[in-house]
């Protein structure tokens, strides 16, 4: 966003009035309070009506906070489990056990990097089969003792590459998503930054799924639309909103179950903010779904995914009729 | 023409044929070649043996036992939940895709016999938008796989497709977790599932159903796999060999139990089928 810098550069003057106003003992108060007035309504105006596109954006801000950000913020004792146990252990996926409010609950996160060396490490957040199938029996311990799943879904895709193909990267993805819609345990899916096609949802497969304000969750990227449906590159903007990727239209649609706000700007704004909200939707979707029976819960889940897509019923007519 | 326009949806009958071309040119090998002929070889050219695409009524043709086709088919055609538009509406793509195939949508959903075997059989149109999945191929599996359920007989579903149907955006990539769900309740009724992939059976239709079958037979000059080749060189610049995402890849890499000849399909099928279930 163009006007981010200005305003940026607006906070660091008021900043700079804050200290002098310390410092030197001037009052400057009356001077400060105006400014600070005016950024905010700047702010506000700002980010008012985000685009789509502008929301694809933010979802992937370099300073976004990733998966183990908001790990560190909502829960505790993460212990983190490697390994799908056929030969490789991905980074882009991770897996382990931790502690929401003292409740024991088996995470699954995807985990961007920020510098080059991490993404080299993280494949820049592509999961690869390795990741799914360690997800997987990971979610067969979280059924096995009960333990409620949370999945913190933030991917530009599945891995595209050889490897994942030699190791059946699709049948990988579509073992989960069996696996998950009959999981015996509790899952609250929660899209933070990029929900990148069967990408991500391999483990978003839930009872709920809960959306941050700024994530984008779709069948393909913007930049992947564009060139297959418009032919041209120059048209991701459009392919974006066309694609309704943003979470209050997912809303909209029915698809996502919450939208948990974000601070003016973005997560990256103030992340801990951020993360109190996660955790404040998180804990209270675990609680309502942890609330049911596990019979009642297969059956909602069931049903949620058995009726989901649109179509329009016609009558029948043979088609010799028409002849 | 629109001709699923006025409410109805027209059940499908094999006995109509609707191309009257008597020549075509063969795409491999360049030779003319006498249409009917390539029909009575399953769209094999008799001159060089290259396959030529199936419709999904040649396929099912190609596959059953003469007169047991029934179209089960829901009476269903596309919505358009988010009205995409492309470089054309939604809603006219479909209703061009109709005309061109005289289907609603990209799958028939039959109850036929194989080798004397009941079965519901799902097979897919390439020609109908790339066989892409949206919400109404992604009911049509599911309601095929009840009915499997209902009637105590197999399911076999013959995919091609490009994968999931972008226009109808998350709604058809969710399609993926319907179908996969449904699966599941075969699984429980203990019912097998075959799943045949053909050229090309890719991205989120190879990623969710068509992978999850008991047994995975490809036909000969498949083409499976998730990130095309284009994908590839433009995320990652990785060198390909020749055979990516060809049958003989997928056989190697353990993708899927058999490779089978199209001349041959039917039959390994009655095969296959009859492990399960005794033929009528």
């Amino acid at each position: 966003m163009s006007d981010e810098k200005t305003l940026d550069l607006l906070e660091a003057k008021i900043q700079e009035l804050r200290e002098l106003n310390k410092t030197d003992g001037i009052d400057l108060s009356h001077e400060i309070t105006p400014l600070e007035k005016k950024l905010e309504k700047l702010r506000e105006e700002l980010y008012a009506d985000l685009s789509d596109w502008e929301r694809v954006k933010i979802a992937r801000h370099p300073q976004r906070p990733y998966s183990l950000d908001y790990i560190q913020q909502i829960f505790t004792d993460f212990y983190e489990l490697h390994g799908d146990r056929l030969g490789g252990d991905d980074r882009a996926l991770l897996a382990g056990l931790a502690r929401l409010e003292g409740q024991p609950v088996v995470l699954l996160t995807q985990q961007k990097g920020r510098t080059t060396e991490e993404n080299k490490e993280r494949y820049f957040g592509m999961t690869r089969p390795q990741g799914y199938r360690k997800a997987k029996r990971t979610m067969a311990l979280a059924e096995r003792f009960s333990f409620p799943v949370i999945s913190l879904i933030d991917t530009p895709g599945a891995y595209p590459g050889l490897e994942a193909e030699e190791l059946n990267i699709g049948g990988a993805i579509a073992e989960n998503l069996s696996a998950m819609v009959m999981l015996c345990a509790p899952i609250v899916a929660a899209v933070i930054g990029e929900g990148g096609s069967g990408g991500a949802l391999a483990i978003g497969v839930a009872d709920r799924v809960i959306m941050l304000e700024n994530a984008i969750y779709s069948v393909i990227s913007p930049e992947g639309a564009a060139a297959i449906l418009w032919k041209e590159k120059e048209r991701t903007k459009e392919a974006a909103v066309a694609l309704a990727l943003s979470a209050p239209h997912l809303l909209e649609l029915g698809v996502i179950d919450e939208v948990v706000p974000e601070p003016l700007g973005g997560a990256h704004k103030q992340p801990e903010k951020t993360a109190a909200a996660l955790k404040e939707s998180l804990l209270r979707h675990l609680g309502e779904v942890s609330a049911m029976s596990i019979e009642e819960l297969l059956a909602a889940r069931y049903k949620r995914y058995r009726t989901i897509g649109r179509y329009r019923t016609l009558q029948t007519t043979d088609e010799d009729e028409t002849s | 023409m629109a001709i699923f326009k006025e409410k109805h949806y027209f059940r499908v009958r094999l006995d109509k044929e609707t191309d009257e071309s008597l020549w075509m040119r063969c795409k491999s090998c360049g030779e003319l070649v006498f249409k009917r002929k390539v029909r009575e070889h399953n769209n094999i050219c008799p001159h060089c043996g290259e396959y030529f695409f199936l419709t999904a009524r040649e396929r099912i043709e190609s596959l059953i036992d003469e007169g047991s086709f029934e179209d089960i088919s829901e009476p269903i055609m596309a919505d358009d939940p988010l009205s995409f538009r492309d470089s054309k509406p939604y809603l006219q793509r479909i209703e061009e895709a109709q005309e061109e195939t005289g289907l609603a949508d990209a799958i028939i959903i039959a109850s036929a016999t194989i080798c004397g075997v009941p079965v519901v059989l799902g097979v897919m149109d390439f020609r109908f938008i790339g066989g892409s999945m949206g919400a109404v191929m992604g009911e049509q599996i599911c309601h095929g796989m009840e009915e499997a359920i209902v009637r105590r007989c197999p399911f076999v579903l013959v995919s091609s497709s490009g994968g999931a149907r972008l226009q109808e955006g998350i709604f058809s990539l969710l399609q993926m977790a319907k179908t996969s769900a449904v699966r599941n309740r075969l699984a429980q009724e203990r019912l097998p599932y075959i799943s045949v992939m053909t050229y090309p059976t890719t991205a989120g239709v190879y990623a969710s159903i068509a992978s999850l079958g008991d047994i995975i037979i490809a036909e000969k000059g498949a083409m499976i796999g998730f990130a095309g080749r284009r994908v590839i060189r433009n995320t990652i610049a990785e060198e390909l060999p020749s055979n990516y995402q060809t049958d003989a890849f997928a056989l190697e890499h353990g993708l899927i139990d058999r490779v089978v000849n199209r001349e041959d399909l039917c039959e390994e099928l009655g095969k296959v089928l009859g492990f399960f279930v005794e033929a009528q």
